[in-house]
Parts: C-alpha cells; sequence; structure tokens
C-alpha cells in the first residue's frame, strides 16, 4: 500500500512511523481512528456472543444452559459492552478518521490527548470481561446498574464501575477533542452552516457526552460509596432514596440514547446524497433538528420511570415532552426520503444500509411513540416490546449507520474496494434476520413477557424461538463482513480517487489512499451546504506542491 | 398462479403461530381497557404514518433509479414543505395526547377505593396484607423445580403459579399500597392493567376494579436479582359473596396456624418444621445441600454461624447481614417459631451436628433486645 511520505512544515523528515510504537504511541488521528475502530468491532463480537448465549438460553422454556445469575451478568454485561465498547467507540473511532478529513483540518486538536482516550479503552473493557471471573460474577443488575440491586452484587459490580469511571473519562477527551477540532481547524471557507452534517452531528453528540458522562461517573460512584463507605444515597433506610438513582442514571441515559443516535444521522445525511446524486434537501432544518433533538434529549429523562409512581403532573409533562421529539426527528426522516426524492439512486452497500436504517429506524421511532404515552407505557414498560423497540433504534439505527459508514469510506481509508457482492449479502443477511429477530419482540412484549427474565411461561415460547434462530443468523453474519474487510484490505481492487460518483465533500479530494499526513496547509475552498465542495486549492501535503 | 402460492404460504405460516398472542391481553378493568384502546389508536395512527413513509420511499427507489435512466433534479430545499412536515406531525401529536392525558389522570385517580391491599416485594416473593381486615399472606412460585431445570415437562401454566394467589372482590374498588423490603420489584397483571414499582422505604399506590371472575396471571418486571424471573402473581377475583366466605376461612385458617410462642419444642418436631420453612424461603441462596452458591452467597454446611454461637445465627437471621451480597433481614416475614425452626434446621442438618435446639421464646426475646 503506497502511502505518501511526506514533510513536516518545518522541513524536518517525518515519515509514517513503524512497528509496535507506531500505535501505542500515535498521534496520527487515521492510525487512532482506525484503532478504535478495530476496538469496537472486537467489542461487538463479545458483546455479540454474550447476547447469543442469552438466545440460546431463552430458545426453549426451562433453564438449560445457563443458571439464572449468570444469565443477569450475560444480560448486563451484553449492554454495557454493546452501549460503551461497540457503539461509542465506533462513532469515535469514525469521527478521528473522517472528521479532519472532512473539514479540512490536518490532524485532531489534541494529538496526545487522543491517544490517551484511546488506550484508556482496552484496560476497561478488560475490566468488564474479567470481571465474569470474580468470586460472584459479573455486575448482574442490568446496563442500568439499578440501586438498590446493584449495592448488594460482589466485587464484580467495582470492577463495573471502575470501567465506567475511565471509559467515561476516555469518551469525554474524544470530545473534547471532537469539539475543538471542529470549533478551531476548519479550512478557510468551510463555516459551520455549511459543513457536513456529519461533522454538525459529532459536535453536537460531543457536547451532549461532556454534559452527561459525569452525570453517569457521579452516580456509579454513589453505588461504590454506598457499597463500601457506607453513605446512604439510595437506601431509605439511611435517609436515602432508590428512585434518586433513576432521576440521575436516565439524566445521563437519556441523552446517551442520542449520543449512540445523532452520529448516525449525521453519517446517512452524508450518503444518501451522494447515492441519490442531489444534494441533502433542507440542510438548514437538518442543523437545527439534530440540535434541537439534542436540547430536548434532557428534558425528557423520566419517561424511563413512568411505573415509579411519579405525580401525575409530572408524567404528564415527560409524556408531552418525549412525544414532541418526534416532530425534529420526523423532520430528519422527511428530509431524507425528500432527498431520495427525484433523484437518481443507485445501491451500493452504504446505500442499502443507509437506506435499510430509515426504514428499520422509522419503526423503531414509532414504537417509541407508544412507549411515550404514559398510560400505555404502563402495559409495555420493562417488557420484550421495550427491548424491541431499542433494538430496532440502536441496531438498526447505530449498527447499520456504522456499516453503512465503513463501507461508505472504506475505499479512502484503505485504498481498496471492498467486495461489493459480500457487502450486499451482509446487508441482506443482517436485514432480514435483524427482521425476525426482533419484530417478534413486540409481539412477546404486548402478551406480557417481561424482560431480563431467564425462562419464560409456555405462551412465549414460538417468539422466542424465532428471535433465537434469528440472532444466531444475524450473529453468523457479521463475519461475513469481517470477511469482507479482512479479504479487500489485501485483495481488494485498487480504489479510483472518487469511487462514488455522487460523493463531493472534502475528504474526496484527497488523493486514494488518504495520504498518512494530509492537509498540512489548510485548503482554500468554497463550500455549498452539507459541505459541497464547489472548489479546492489544496496545499496540505496531499500533493507535496510546497516541495 | 404465483400469488396464490404465496398467500397460501402466508395463511400457513400464520396459523403456525395462531396459537401465539399478537396483542394485549384481554382487558378485565376499566384501566386496562382504556390502555388497551389508547394502544390501538396510536397503533393504527402509527402504522398509517409508516405506511405513507414507506410507500414514498419505494415509490422513489423504484422510479428514481439511475438505472432506469432518472435525471437527479436538484432542488434542495422548500420552506413550505418543510414547515409542513414539521406543523403537521406536530398537530397529529395533539391529538393523541388528548386521549392519553384523560388516561393517565385516571390511572392516578386512586381515591373512594372499597377496600386497600398492601403488597410487598422481597427477593423473590409477593407478601399481600388485607389492611381492612387486619391479615395477610406469602405468595411463593409453585412451580416444582424439576419442571424448571427439565427433569419434567412444563405443565400448564409453568411459571405463571403461586402456591397463595392474592384474592380478591370483583366489582370493588381496590387500592393497591406497593412497597419492597429489599430491592425494587414491579408488580404487574396485564389484564388487569397495573404496573407499578414496589420500592423499599417507600409506599407508592394503583388501583384496580375487576369486572370479571377469573384468574388472572403477571409478573414482576423490574430486574430485582437472581430469581426475578421467578416470581409471578396470581390474581384470583371471585363474586363479594364468594370472596366473603374465602375470606371468613382464611382468617379461620390463620388463626389457627397462630403458634403459641411461648411453646417449649422438641429437636425433631422442630427440625421438620424447619426444613418446610428452609424450602420456602432459603434454597434460592443457600441451595438445598447448604453449600450455598460458591463466590455469591455462603454455605451453611459446616459455617461458623451455623455451627458456633446461638445468638449469632439468630440475630442475622433476624436482623440480616451486612456483608456483599447482604443476607435479608427475615424478622418481618417469619414469625418467631419458623424462625426457631428453621435455625434449629440448619444446626442439626447436612454435616451440622449441634444436637442444639432453638425455642421460639428465644428469637422473641433477641427480637425485644435489639429492638
Amino acid at each position: 500500500m503506497a502511502i505518501a511520505e511526506t514533510t513536516h512544515a518545518g522541513g524536518l523528515p517525518h515519515g509514517k512511523p513503524h512497528g509496535i510504537m507506531r500505535w501505542l504511541m500515535a498521534t496520527n488521528h487515521k492510525d487512532i481512528g482506525t484503532m478504535y475502530l478495530w476496538f469496537s468491532f472486537t467489542m461487538f463480537l463479545s458483546g455479540g456472543v454474550l447476547a447469543l448465549c442469552i438466545r440460546a438460553e431463552l430458545f426453549s422454556p426451562g433453564l438449560r444452559l445457563f443458571q439464572p445469575e449468570l444469565f443477569n451478568q450475560l444480560t448486563t454485561l451484553h449492554g454495557l459492552i454493546m452501549v460503551f465498547g461497540a457503539i461509542m467507540p465506533a462513532f469515535t473511532g469514525m469521527a478521528n478518521w473522517m472528521l479532519p478529513l472532512m473539514i479540512g483540518a490536518p490532524d485532531m486538536a489534541f494529538a496526545r490527548m487522543n491517544n490517551w482516550s484511546f488506550w484508556l479503552l482496552p484496560p476497561a473493557a478488560l475490566l468488564l470481561l474479567m470481571s465474569f471471573a470474580v468470586p460472584g460474577g459479573a455486575a448482574a443488575a442490568g446496563w442500568t446498574l439499578y440501586a438498590p440491586l446493584s449495592t448488594q452484587m460482589g466485587m464484580g459490580m467495582d470492577m463495573t464501575i471502575f470501567a465506567i469511571h475511565i471509559l467515561g473519562i476516555s469518551s469525554i477527551m474524544g470530545s473534547i477533542n471532537i469539539i475543538v477540532t471542529i470549533l478551531n481547524l476548519r479550512a478557510p471557507g468551510m463555516t459551520l452552516m455549511r459543513m457536513p452534517m456529519f461533522a454538525w452531528a459529532s459536535l453536537i453528540t460531543a457536547y451532549l457526552i461532556i454534559a452527561v458522562m459525569p452525570v453517569l461517573a457521579g452516580v456509579v460512584t454513589m453505588v461504590l460509596t454506598d457499597r463500601h463507605f457506607g453513605t446512604h444515597f439510595f437506601n431509605a433506610a439511611g435517609g436515602g432514596d432508590p428512585i434518586l438513582y433513576q432521576h440521575v442514571f436516565w439524566f445521563f441515559g437519556h441523552p446517551e440514547v442520542y449520543i449512540m443516535a445523532l452520529p448516525a444521522f449525521g453519517i446517512v445525511s452524508q450518503v444518501i446524497p451522494t447515492f441519490a446524486r442531489k444534494p441533502l434537501f433542507g440542510y438548514t432544518s437538518m442543523v437545527y433538528a439534530t440540535s434541537s433533538i439534542g436540547v430536548l434529549s434532557f428534558m425528557v429523562w423520566a419517561h424511563h420511570m413512568f411505573v415509579t409512581g411519579m405525580p401525575a403532573t409530572a408524567q404528564l409533562f415527560f409524556m408531552y415532552a418525549t412525544m414532541l421529539i418526534a416532530v425534529p426527528t420526523g423532520v430528519k426522516v422527511f428530509n431524507w426520503i425528500a432527498t431520495m426524492w427525484q433523484g437518481a439512486m443507485s445501491f451500493e452497500t452504504p446505500m442499502l444500509f443507509s437506506i435499510g436504517f430509515i426504514l428499520l429506524f422509522t419503526i423503531g421511532g414509532l414504537s417509541g411513540i407508544t412507549l411515550s404515552v404514559a398510560a400505555v407505557d404502563v402495559q409495555l414498560h420493562a417488557s420484550y416490546y421495550v427491548v424491541a423497540h431499542f433494538h430496532y433504534v440502536l441496531v438498526a439505527g447505530a449498527l447499520f449507520s456504522l456499516f453503512s459508514a465503513i463501507y461508505y469510506w472504506f475505499p479512502k481509508m484503505s485504498g481498496r474496494m471492498y467486495h461489493e457482492g459480500l457487502g450486499k449479502l451482509h446487508f441482506w443477511w443482517s436485514m432480514i434476520w435483524f427482521n425476525v429477530t426482533f419484530f417478534p419482540m413486540h409481539f412477546l412484549g404486548l402478551a406480557g413477557m417481561p424482560r431480563r427474565i431467564p425462562d419464560y411461561a409456555l405462551q412465549f415460547t414460538d417468539f422466542n424461538r424465532i428471535a433465537s434462530v434469528g440472532a444466531f443468523m444475524f450473529g453468523l453474519g457479521q463475519l461475513i463482513f469481517l470477511y469482507n474487510i479482512l479479504h479487500s484490505l489485501r485483495h481488494g481492487a485498487k480504489a479510483p480517487h472518487k469511487p462514488w460518483e455522487g460523493a463531493n465533500t472534502l475528504e474526496w479530494e484527497l488523493p486514494t489512499p488518504a495520504p498518512y499526513h494530509s492537509f498540512e496547509q489548510p485548503p482554500k475552498v468554497e463550500v455549498a451546504e452539507n459541505g459541497v465542495i464547489l472548489s479546492c486549492q489544496d496545499h496540505g501535503s496531499a500533493h507535496h506542491d510546497h516541495h | 398462479m404465483f400469488c396464490l402460492r404465496i398467500f397460501l404460504c402466508c395463511l400457513l405460516l400464520t396459523q403456525s403461530v395462531a396459537a401465539a398472542q399478537f396483542n394485549l391481553q384481554t382487558p378485565v378493568t376499566p384501566l386496562a381497557r382504556v390502555e388497551y384502546h389508547l394502544h390501538t389508536i396510536l397503533l393504527v395512527i402509527t402504522g398509517v404514518i409508516f405506511l405513507a413513509v414507506f410507500l414514498v420511499m419505494l415509490y422513489s427507489i423504484l422510479r428514481h433509479r439511475k438505472s432506469a435512466g432518472h435525471e437527479a433534479k436538484q432542488f434542495h430545499e422548500n420552506i413550505t414543505v418543510e414547515i409542513i412536515w414539521t406543523v403537521v406531525p406536530l398537530l397529529i401529536l395533539v391529538l393523541m395526547a388528548l386521549p392519553a392525558t384523560r388516561a393517565v389522570l385516571a390511572q392516578k385517580s386512586t381515591r373512594s377505593e372499597d377496600m386497600t391491599i398492601k403488597v410487598t416485594g422481597y427477593q423473590w416473593k409477593w407478601r399481600y396484607d388485607y389492611l381492612d381486615d387486619n391479615f395477610g399472606f406469602v405468595s411463593h412460585l409453585s412451580t416444582p423445580r424439576d419442571q424448571i431445570e427439565g427433569r419434567a415437562p412444563p405443565s400448564g401454566n409453568y411459571l405463571l403459579e403461586v402456591d397463595e394467589p392474592l384474592v380478591v372482590p370483583t366489582n370493588r374498588k381496590i387500592r393497591l399500597l406497593l412497597t419492597a423490603n429489599d430491592v425494587i420489584h414491579s408488580w404487574w397483571v396485564p389484564q388487569l392493567g397495573v404496573k407499578q414499582d414496589a420500592i423499599p422505604g417507600f409506599l407508592r399506590d394503583s388501583w384496580m376494579l375487576i369486572e370479571k371472575p377469573g384468574t388472572y396471571r403477571g409478573q414482576c418486571s423490574e430486574l430485582c436479582g437472581k430469581d426475578h424471573g421467578f416470581m409471578p402473581i396470581v390474581v384470583e377475583a371471585k363474586s363479594p359473596e364468594d370472596y366473603a366466605k374465602w375470606r371468613e376461612a382464611k382468617m379461620k385458617q390463620l388463626a389457627a396456624g397462630a403458634d403459641d410462642p411461648n411453646k417449649v419444642w422438641q429437636l425433631a418436631d422442630l427440625k421438620a418444621r424447619g426444613e418446610k420453612v428452609y424450602t420456602q424461603n432459603c434454597i434460592p441462596c443457600h441451595q438445598a445441600n447448604g453449600k450455598g452458591i460458591p463466590g455469591t452467597f455462603p454455605a451453611l454446611d459446616g459455617s461458623p454461624i451455623a455451627t458456633g454461637d446461638k445468638a449469632a445465627h439468630i440475630e442475622i437471621v433476624l436482623f440480616g447481614g451486612k456483608k456483599n451480597p447482604a443476607m435479608a433481614a427475615w424478622g418481618k416475614q417469619l414469625s418467631d417459631t419458623d424462625i426457631a425452626a428453621v435455625i434449629t434446621y440448619e444446626r442439626n442438618s447436612w454435616g451440622n451436628h449441634t444436637g442444639q435446639v432453638v425455642q421460639p421464646k428465644e428469637v422473641k426475646a433477641a427480637r425485644g433486645k435489639t429492638a
């Protein structure tokens, strides 16, 4: 793989470092982005294996494979690993790789902090995975770690709390980097109201992370002191309040949902215009919709607590505020469809995953409206309906958009094309088996099956069987993706400079693969909405014209 | 022909899952009915929106594709259209919010009740106290372990059956007061339209008015530890006359079963009774063989507590332990005689042969000391 040798502006020779130190001491946003993506894929597979254990146990009534305490550990760690290990780092990885290229920056603003924010992740992941092996096993209170159940657990809970602290620090540092990069390092001509939606989504997400991760850190620390230092934050007998935990947790937890959704919106807003060969419809309203979703996400946390017995007025407020989020989210969906409308669409893998995203995210959003209505939530809360709802949002939302992003930018990242046939197979395989897995869960929830139970009554058997078969097939399908990536990295066809006819943002102005150092001198760009490049004079390293 | 075949296949498929339930359970209280209808309204509205979105997308996918030679138009803004799809969804939401608000207010109106039942969640069983009549009992899962562990095939109401159902009269407004002893549980019976968290240290309330005699089943719906999946709720609704009869009988039975705390027991009798108490309450953690679950729940077999000082043993059973995971305090749940029996059983079972008998009055005295 030819990677352009380059020199610093100061003239010192400065090539690509080699060996293990290239990765341990990495300060290059592309290297760090790559590490983030591989890390999160590893976590995705680990969390996926836990999910398959859950589905295997639930294949038929009766306790067959796991005792209930282990089952609870599996569900808890599946959730924690997917949220903090897979989805969040994957979006940070994408932002690391693409943001500097999309806005014309030489690197992330704080390159050494970037190294730290990545290298905090593996120890945290180890803490989570190793907690299965300690006495008492891993945390088993659900990924929400509700007190006072979480104050009962063994040392696995302490390891989880420590892991959350580390993961929180990592994502806050990542976010600071994203914010400063976007605000300070944009190329001349790349104004805020013209930059790509992916940059906007990453910016707003980063603010959400900085606002809420300390809240999570605070609440798990309170659990820690309740466990070991004799405080009674969540113990009513000592003057505490078990519901306080939920208020504080969900003040983090609800924005967290959007932390995992907004970057997806950004990705889809890049991919759909490219393959529709048409500008993004309603760029300005997309920016405003994204911001208002960010703001609203802080005002709706208690909809996760409709059955804790809050007063009617509070229920009504949180119900109305939650329903309101449907408006900006609806604006976004309609805008994507208006972008496709009257376009000249082609359906390469990234486009397929983005269309799949819109379709399934819409289902997840609409079941979200049903759940937002407090009076109906009484029936559906903590049932499998909720499991169906958030997997439609997080798998078909966050994960599908990430697949879309990887396929979309793979040629620019690696210099090679992925295998289109395998990519399409991966999409259709995932699309079908995802629905087989999660659609029946709506029925299970309606019929009265609570979530997080290791064994169930006989009337839930049929749909659980279908879901379990679907889950195994869905899991298997992800190996197609892994094979495609590994194979294409070595043997893929050489990618052209601009593999997608409709691609017109700044990253596509760079040679393929993107050189190790790019835009060392800021390019002068003329930009239209959504980062569409009208003209670009590149003084950066891409063409080495300054030497 | 092809269409017909697909149709037949679909028909067969639906038949194979026809036994399965696709919707909310049939409501039998006013609240559950309101919830059911509200859900139907939401389903229809969201279904129509989804269909509209899907069809527009499908049309443009089919027609506006490059391979079909469609040229891309370059429009990317239309203020009117954007205002329409902000305002119209807003109006739809207002339409949804009106009935939803009425339903929330109805759920919250717990006043002017005919009777009150206090529900307490324990790891992992429910206690029901009839506050107006001053009696109560504990309700446990009655599905045999053999079925759960696969040594016998699961039968009809597998995991949804209890030894002592909550019995209530029909057509009476029953106020439920909910609390918990250890962690948060949630009391959910779908057909009654009630789901309410039971929170340790706090009282919450909800209500039900059951219109039809029958047996209604539900489960705990808040993750409450190891046996969260094994905490069913069974409500038996009887006509007011039948309920009155049941109440008389139940009160008599409870009175007859009450123990004299000053009775002096023999080891064998106490041990036999203790085994029953142990089976009902202690097996989930300490296991039938007294070995516990290593790393999580301590063993009793050969443990310093079960073979050492009697007083310490009584204290930990009465008031609970502090280590993680904390041993629950059983003082409020079990009578003096039951506690004396189970301690005697623990001190004389498996490899423990202390030969010691703990009399109920010793437990009674220990209660008094710390209180």
